[in-house]
């Protein structure tokens, strides 16, 4: 393996979150190391989506801080999670549906544009050279992601499948050097899930990028990850690399049940 | 067959982000203004120009304006006449008010006007959405109406605001008849309308079509919420300033700030829901369509049904149809007359062999 994981990059601390009555998360720690694949597992509705938000501002935490290259908060906006090089994917597929392949993936390059409106209308000079160098760009994407036939094509008309694969995509775009992956194999058959699986291993090993991934599949999950965080309604219930984790009891308990 | 894209390669990025790809388009949007720029001025009579080309061209600048804002950044707004009347006044104080003030100029800073006013009422979009945000540009259109008619310096003191336009001079050369005016507003509208697709096929267009499609995405990968829906407000804004002043100036002559009420609005988002939302030539084709059926129905109403049924019938069942084949058109196709034209073109390139 190319890659080499490296040091604490991102640290949660006593992260808690509410929702009026409703508690999220409660008091939970944990860390990302650069370049690792790190993933958060847990039954339905134990927090993990929840956790993701914090991380790249769509939430903010009643209490906790996160510290993310050196850089201690409390709460952020997405916008500037973005700015630092945090991209994510969604659990329900959340692309620009109006919009073929092409312009969704570019959309993920707007933070390295420069030209303003006023560019934009004459088209330009400054501008349609901007246009041109980051189509480069995203037809790398395209060509990583062997989605070159359906470049054209209007998200909305495509396949589940594909549609995940365009996210993905746009995520990538924007070069970040950590990637939050909310269930990108949910709802996949197995040779989707194994196209998947090798996206998020070749983005690891050859960007680099730190890779924080939500998962149901334990079978992926296991064999994918470098560590793993298991939540179980809104609790940290284990930590640890995968073998660790398996074989933790309250882990199984949380996905299996205890007689009682 | 004859539009067909088979055989156009295109061997760089640029050739492939032209701003109409396709051979066939280029000359057909070639022709299309050579058309209406050469032939139809020496063929068009006065009543065409005045009563259906002008019109008809400064409603679809208007609608390009709304669908930038409701078509393309998602924000449903009712005030689209009123900000056609900032338009208006704007350029008429300018003119009025400073000497030797271009024609060209006054109307691109009642524009600019336009923008500042839908930069202002664009804020309460920050916090809400669809319907809600509906509302509170409806507030927009009857404070602005209002102010205009209240506060006399806009209208320079003339009674209930009323507002005559003067003279059109760009140049030395007097633009008085209708075919001098058809051109200066042909010119105006098709380099906006030029303007326009470019934005939306850039950068800008794209932020606010993730804006439109999916807010909490396009926030997560960076766009600025704010800015981008502050910017879809202003540029909209703008384009339906400078059809206001084109309106007062060009198509009208005297105008006052009731002209510009909710009845206009709704017209407006009549034209880009037939067009087509978010489409620059859907906006050209709603235009069209809501200014020509009425007179279209004026001619052929009384030529099918004559004598039988008195005048006043007539008008009355005239409104009748007009809703009717709105409704119709809407039933038949949802997406507006560009998406009729946009099946037709793939029709076409098969046609005439069956395969």
């Amino acid at each position: 393996m190319a890659r080499e994981i490296g040091d604490v990059i991102l640290k949660m601390e006593g992260i808690s979150l509410s929702f009026g009555g409703v508690k999220a998360l409660t008091n939970i720690s944990f860390d990302v190391r650069e370049h690792e694949i790190r993933s958060i597992i847990g039954p339905n509705g134990a927090g993990k989506s929840s956790m993701l938000n914090v991380i790249n501002g769509v939430y903010h935490p009643q209490e906790g801080q996160v510290t993310f290259r050196g850089e201690v908060r409390r709460d952020m906006e997405p916008h500037k999670a973005a700015k630092q090089g945090i991209a994510r994917t969604f659990q329900n597929i959340a692309l620009f549906k109006g919009m073929s392949v092409i312009d969704n993936i570019m959309t993920g390059r707007n933070l390295k544009m420069k030209c303003n409106v006023f560019h934009h209308a004459l088209h330009w000079g400054k501008a349609r050279a901007e246009e041109i160098e980051h189509r480069k760009k995203v037809e790398e994407v395209i060509d990583f992601l062997e989605i070159q036939n359906i470049r054209k094509t209007p998200v909305g008309r495509l396949p589940y499948g594909l549609q995940k694969r365009v996210e993905l995509g746009r995520a990538l775009a924007a070069e970040p050097s950590m990637m939050l992956l909310d269930e990108p194999m949910a709802g996949m058959n197995v040779e989707e899930k194994q196209d998947m699986c090798r996206f998020i291993l070749d983005v690891n090993d050859q960007f680099g990028t730190t890779i924080v991934l939500i998962e149901h599949d334990m079978g992926v999950v296991m064999d994918i990850s470098d560590r793993v965080v298991v939540l179980d309604y809104g609790k940290k219930i284990g930590d640890g690399e995968p073998d660790e984790v398996k074989n933790n009891p309250d882990v199984i308990a949380a996905y299996l049940g205890t007689s009682h | 067959m004859l539009y067909r894209e088979a055989g156009q390669f295109k061997a760089s990025y640029e050739a492939d982000q032209q701003i109409f790809p396709i051979l066939q388009d280029r000359i057909g949007v070639l022709l299309l203004i050579g058309f209406f720029a050469l032939a139809v001025p020496l063929f068009a009579d006065q009543y065409w120009l005045k009563a259906i080309l002008i019109p008809v061209l400064i409603f679809s600048l208007a609608a390009i304006g709304l669908n930038i804002l409701t078509g393309y950044a998602g924000q449903l707004s009712l005030g689209s006449a009123a900000f056609m009347a900032v338009g208006a006044f704007g350029a008429y104080n300018f003119m009025l008010r400073i000497d030797g003030m271009p024609f060209l100029v006054a109307i691109l800073l009642g524009g600019l006007c336009a923008a500042l006013v839908g930069v202002m009422f664009g804020l309460p979009s920050l916090r809400i959405k669809g319907f809600y945000l509906a509302v509170a540009t409806l507030a927009a259109q009857f404070f602005i109406v209002w102010a205009l008619v209240k506060i006399e310096w806009f209208s320079n003191y003339s009674s209930s605001g009323v507002i005559t336009a003067q003279e059109i001079e760009i140049l030395g050369f007097a633009f008085d008849g209708p075919q001098s005016k058809y051109l200066l507003t042909l010119f105006v509208v098709v380099v906006m309308a030029l303007l326009a697709k470019n934005m939306v096929r850039s950068t800008t267009g794209r932020s606010w079509m993730a804006v439109r499609d999916m807010d909490v995405a396009a926030e997560v990968i960076g766009i600025r919420l704010m800015r981008t829906k502050l910017t879809a407000f202003a540029v909209s804004s703008f384009y339906c300033g400078v059809a206001g002043a084109l309106y007062a100036y060009t198509y009208i002559g005297t105008v006052e700030p009731e002209g510009f009420n909710l009845d206009l609005s709704f017209k407006i988002l009549f034209m880009i829901i037939i067009g087509g939302v978010g489409s620059i030539m859907g906006s050209f084709l709603g235009a069209a369509f809501i200014v020509l059926l009425p007179i279209a129905l004026d001619v052929f109403v009384p030529m099918l049904l004559g004598d039988l049924v008195s005048s006043s019938f007539v008008s009355n069942l005239q409104l009748i149809v007009f809703g009717g084949l709105i409704v119709f058109f809407l039933i038949v196709e949802p997406h507006g007359l560009a998406r009729l034209w946009q099946i037709g073109k793939e029709k076409l390139r098969l046609w005439p062999f069956p395969h």
